[in-house]
């Protein structure tokens, strides 16, 4: 049979070299669409890599008493870009990383700067479980089980200085450990911040474990922040620095986008994100297919306890 | 690439159940795992991408088979096209069903509201409804009434479709922007195929025979 020469074949017809080069990740994408729900079996092994329990956990009131997200959905589901931009892909590639020996500097605007190993630091003050609702601003929710204290707790040892108005957190960011780092998602250090009186408030938590076991390295091992009333991208992970300081810290989604994603970030549902509703949310682990979606609360349910920072300030432009 | 330029009845139909067999592929595992509680931690994000991502995949095929069949000589691809047309329909039926049923759960204000205010929705509900003519007018019989030159003006939306396809996944992305990108050069490059293949064949174009049916020829 005869087949047409490849003279018919004008420049313009080849495949580009850009879709050429994307031919991996092509037929990887297809696979993932077809095959990817057969992952979430596999990051068992990252259960046995902490087994430890963490003993001599104090029980906390600011605790829900809402059913909690299963561990396995907790740590298969995870937006952390350093690790990949799927939420399938920290399971995957966090193994990576190396969470002993590390430190945290403390530093900037305090009396007492220090360069803590984690492991002193996770005995500044006693660990407590915090059972806490965790929004993401995609339109997902779980409850879980956080260990560990009141960041509070480490701002008062460090004494911040007067011209201390905020507090920077900066994530790891190394290219070896993390794959993720070599792509340009976002602007490394991942750098998230909040105001002083948002990092003394009781309920933001300075967090080295989940379900009484040390944190997984895909849920920010060793050392993380939470801040339950914020949506979950302002609880930065994997901290090596929390830097004090006078100028309103530039966050890493802010620079990837400013108008979708505000320096304060509180869950509201009467603020929309630009492109999708908040007003409601899917509990994940809970809430099947069949399920309607849960309406979302303001500040997360946690409003008694941190209204009153806001009062007065219009959350529509301070999104 | 030794493959004929045209199959024998027999080889046509095997072609044609294969093919069949093959697109319910993704549905069928979508279903196994939805049965085996096997979507992972969020099963409605999970479908809802699953349904869109086939969906455009079927769309880049339909736009594909023509340049490759002129490049190649494979006359017989453009049997597949037809079918390959209406499985992108079944999987963007699908994906809707998603929507509308898992994610917003019937909730007529919130779906209005949702088309309105989001230019990601408002474009995918626009390729959706465009698609529609399309799917219904691919049967012989309507074929025919329409008329080659009707018939093949109406389904070159597939273009546009496929476009708005893309324009829906680039703006619900967070941001990494990969996949999107990915379709998006694809749909180029079929088209951009298309209108150099548009522009050699212009002169050869005028005596066509009445008989040969629209689908072969659009």
């Amino acid at each position: 049979m005869l087949i047409k020469k490849s003279a018919d074949i004008l420049p313009s017809e080849i495949t580009p070299r850009r879709v050429y080069e994307g031919r991996r990740e092509f037929v990887r994408q297809l696979g993932r669409v077809a095959l990817l729900a057969g992952a979430p079996a596999l990051p068992l092994a990252a259960r046995a890599q902490s087994a430890a329990k963490i003993p001599g956990l104090k029980k906390s009131a600011f605790s829900t008493t809402e059913k909690q997200t299963p561990y396995k959905d907790v740590t298969t589901y995870n937006n952390y870009y350093e690790f990949g931009t799927d939420k399938a892909d920290p399971a995957r590639t966090a193994g990576t990383l190396k969470t002993r020996p590390w430190t945290v500097s403390v530093e900037g605007a305090v009396a007492k700067p220090k360069t803590y190993g984690v492991d002193d630091l996770m005995k500044l003050s006693a660990l407590e479980e915090r059972v806490y609702r965790h929004r993401c601003v995609e339109g997902w929710s779980m409850v879980i089980p956080w260990v560990g204290f009141a960041l509070s707790d480490l701002i008062k040892e460090v004494q911040p200085t007067g011209s201390a108005k905020f507090v920077e957190f900066i994530t790891l960011a190394d290219p070896v450990q993390m794959p993720g780092v070599r792509q340009q998602s976002l602007h490394w250090p991942y750098v998230e911040g909040l105001r002083m009186d948002e990092a003394m408030n009781p309920l933001t938590l300075l967090t080295f474990g989940l379900y009484g076991e040390a944190l997984p390295n895909q849920s920010g091992a060793p050392v993380r922040v939470v801040v339950p009333w914020k949506y979950g991208f302002k609880s930065g992970k994997s901290l090596v620095r929390i830097r004090f300081t006078d100028q309103m810290p530039k966050t890493a989604w802010n620079l990837a986008n400013a108008s979708e994603y505000g320096f304060y970030s509180n869950v509201n549902p009467t603020v929309d994100h630009p492109r999708w509703s908040q007003a409601t949310e899917r509990r994940i682990g809970e809430d099947g297919i069949f399920s309607r979606k849960r309406a979302t609360l303001m500040f997360n349910g946690y409003g008694e306890q941190v209204a009153q920072m806001y009062a007065g300030m219009d959350l529509r432009r301070n999104f | 690439m030794l493959l004929p330029a045209r199959l024998s009845p027999k080889q046509n139909t095997i072609l044609k159940v294969a093919l069949f067999i093959l697109s319910l592929g993704p549905v069928s595992v979508l279903t196994y795992y939805a049965v085996t509680e096997n979507l992972g931690a969020n099963p409605v994000e999970y479908l809802t991408r699953a349904t869109g991502t086939w969906t455009l995949v079927f769309l880049c095929i339909t736009l594909g088979i023509t340049p490759v069949r002129r490049l190649t000589g494979w006359n017989w691809l453009s049997l597949t096209r037809r079918m390959f047309g209406l499985f992108a329909f079944f999987y963007v039926c699908l994906h809707f069903t998603t929507y509308l049923w898992f994610d917003q759960y019937f909730d007529a204000q919130s779906i209005i509201k949702d088309v309105i205010k989001r230019p990601f929705i408002t474009v995918g509900f626009a390729a959706f409804l465009l698609l529609i003519p399309l799917a219904v007018t691919s049967n012989n019989y309507l074929t025919r009434k329409l008329g080659v030159k009707r018939w093949q003006n109406l389904h070159r939306t597939t273009y546009l479709i496929c476009i708005l396809g893309v324009i829906h996944y680039w703006w619900l992305v967070k941001r990494d922007l990969t996949q999107p990108i990915i379709y998006g050069s694809v749909v180029l490059v079929f088209l951009a195929a298309r209108l150099l293949l548009l522009r050699k064949q212009k002169p050869k174009t005028r005596p066509r025979p009445v008989a040969t049916t629209a689908r072969e020829t659009a």
